[in-house]
């Protein structure tokens, strides 16, 4: 079985910028996972050359085993490309748009998939408005639509949801799902790490055109190790605490903690001070501290 | 194939949208020419003899819209995606390179013949000329209007600006389409002139195109129709050679 995308040793230079230097990522069928970074990191460009919109100064990638390069026109087959501009053809309404889009991929009447797919995204009652007419959000959610017109195995989304309200990300990330548990690889770049966290299974950092981390999320959260406490303190914390202090706001503190055991010797050190605790609560590591220790390196 | 069908379709659609800028206003132009020329010149002038200047005047007229258009066409519908962006919709999907070349010069082929008509049926009412042999002039037509239309899909990928686009308009195309002998027959213009417009492929354009109304001409058509082809090939293959390798569209 061929991995939905397979980049090998992929380089690309802009003038003197070594904007993806040697990326190798292999994500198998049915994945649904996540490449994050910082901006400018390179999560557009090597979108960008997985589609076939540049090309790459060395290494190659494969879609479903297809070369973007040599068998541009299969490997494009295989993908749905949300971009991460927000464009649109001010000449033509949503419908319009939508079958054109099927048409590029070879696909006549389309209709029943494009009012499905309207339908899930909430653009139903959009369908014969102009392009122009449409609000940020609408037109984000016309471009989903645009990569979904030809139900391509893989779908790559870079950053699908910046600019769209809570409901409707809600709703989409439920039909993406739909679509992931259907067998649809997912390829997605987010600034939201709680969108990553909660929906991918794997999760590659990528920081200054490198690989700087490559694991399940749950691999990636767990490498944090131990937890956080938050406390309210009626006093003043203890000096043999002082070290585990990671931010401290006023007599809100919160300290870092090895393992959940060090949280009893939290507790008695207060105790022993006399300092009461006013309020408590234990917080895991999400992954935007692995975010940061990631980049932090 | 649905992929070009579509691309060349929604090429049409848009001239369609915008048809008061992209069909009106090239017939009115032409239409503004042929009053003021022939109304200066149609008591002074006679360039084939019998033939009254007005009549001389609008099959070259006409060629010069058809083809202006055509350019204009494919360039300005490339440059206008490029820069709001939505060309990835196209760069996208899986349309050959060879597709994408023939949706665009095809749609520039539509809308300078459909200009072309436009003028020619509106200036019938200044004048009739002859129409000697309709084959001649259906196939100058077509000929030129490909070759403008890749000549634009180059000018619109080379183009990142407006204005680049608009000096490729004001510095190539248009002194090529005046010099070429739209108002006047090159015999009329002193010998240096007169070889310098051998190198001109519009003037093949308009002197064939010309023949086919009133069978005479400056030069033999089959001739003309040679430069023209010629032309038409070598345009076809740096088109198809730039889109192979992605020059300006895949960075
Ligand atoms: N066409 C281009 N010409 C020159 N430099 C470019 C081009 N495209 C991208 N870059 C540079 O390459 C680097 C990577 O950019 P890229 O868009 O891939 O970042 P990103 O990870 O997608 O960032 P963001 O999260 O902001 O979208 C940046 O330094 C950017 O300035
Ligand atoms: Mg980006």
């Amino acid at each position: 079985m061929f991995p939905a995308v397979d980049a090998r040793q992929v380089h690309k230079h802009f003038g003197s910028l070594h904007a993806l230097d040697g990326v190798d990522l292999r994500i198998e069928q049915g994945e649904f996972f996540g490449l994050l970074g910082p901006n400018g990191a390179g999560k557009t460009t090597l979108i960008n050359l997985l589609a076939g919109l540049a090309l790459p100064d060395g290494g190659q990638i494969f879609v479903l085993g297809h070369d973007v390069v040599k068998q541009y026109r299969e490997s494009r087959r295989l993908l749905g490309v949300v971009p991460q501009e927000l464009v649109f053809d001010p000449f033509f309404t949503v419908r319009e748009t939508l079958r054109l889009q099927s048409g590029y991929f070879g696909l006549r009447h389309n209709d029943a998939w494009i009012d499905e797919v309207m339908h899930h995204l909430d653009l139903t009652d959009k369908a014969d408005t102009n392009m122009r007419r449409l609000s940020g959000g609408m037109k984000r959610r016309v471009l989903v639509a645009q990569a979904l017109v030809h139900k391509p195995p893989v779908i790559v989304l870079d950053e699908p949801t910046a600019g769209v309200d809570v409901e409707l990300r809600q709703t989409m990330w439920h039909f993406i799902q739909q679509l992931n548990r259907d067998g649809h690889t997912v390829l997605l770049t987010t600034h939201y790490l709680e969108e990553a966290e909660a929906l991918c299974g794997r999760i590659a950092m990528l920081k200054r055109g490198r690989v700087v981390a490559l694991d399940s999320t749950r691999n990636l959260l767990s490498s944090i190790a131990g937890c956080r406490v938050r406390l309210k303190l009626a006093g003043i914390l203890p000096a043999a605490l002082q070290s585990q202090v990671v931010e401290k706001t006023g007599e809100n503190y919160l300290l870092a903690l090895s393992t959940y055991q060090a949280l009893e010797r939290v507790l008695a050190e207060l105790r022993l001070a006399g300092v009461t605790v006013q309020e408590m609560a234990l917080q895991q590591p999400d992954l935007e501290d692995v975010f940061i220790s990631v980049m932090g390196r | 194939m649905l992929s070009f069908y579509t691309l060349f379709y929604k090429e049409v659609l848009r001239v369609q949208k915008v048809a008061f800028q992209t069909l009106l206003a090239p017939i009115l132009t032409a239409l503004l020419y042929l009053l003021i020329f022939s109304h200066v010149l149609e008591q002074h002038v006679e360039v084939y003899p019998g033939v009254r200047y007005t009549a001389f005047l609008i099959p070259g007229l006409v060629m010069m819209s058809v083809l202006q258009n055509a350019f204009a066409n494919s360039s300005s519908s490339l440059i206008q995606s490029k820069i709001t962006g939505n060309i990835v919709f196209v760069l996208l999907a899986p349309i050959a390179y060879g597709e994408f070349f023939a949706a665009y010069v095809l749609a520039s082929v539509v809308r300078g013949l459909a200009v072309g008509l436009g003028v020619y049926l509106s200036a019938l009412w200044f004048s009739q000329p002859p129409m000697q042999y309709p084959l001649w002039i259906v196939s100058f037509a077509l000929l030129g209007s490909a070759f403008l239309g890749a000549m634009g899909v180059v000018a619109g990928i080379w183009a990142e600006k407006f204005d680049q686009l608009a000096g490729f308009q004001n510095f190539i195309i248009m002194p090529l389409t005046f010099l070429s002998g739209v108002f006047y027959s090159i015999h009329s213009l002193p010998t240096f002139w007169q070889s310098l417009s051998r190198f001109n492929p519009f003037f093949y354009m308009i002197d064939g195109f010309r023949y086919g109304f009133f069978g005479t001409s400056d030069i033999s058509p089959w001739f003309s129709v040679a430069v023209v082809g010629g032309c038409l090939l070598a345009m076809t293959g740096i088109t198809l050679v730039m889109l192979r390798s992605g020059y300006k569209l895949r960075g």
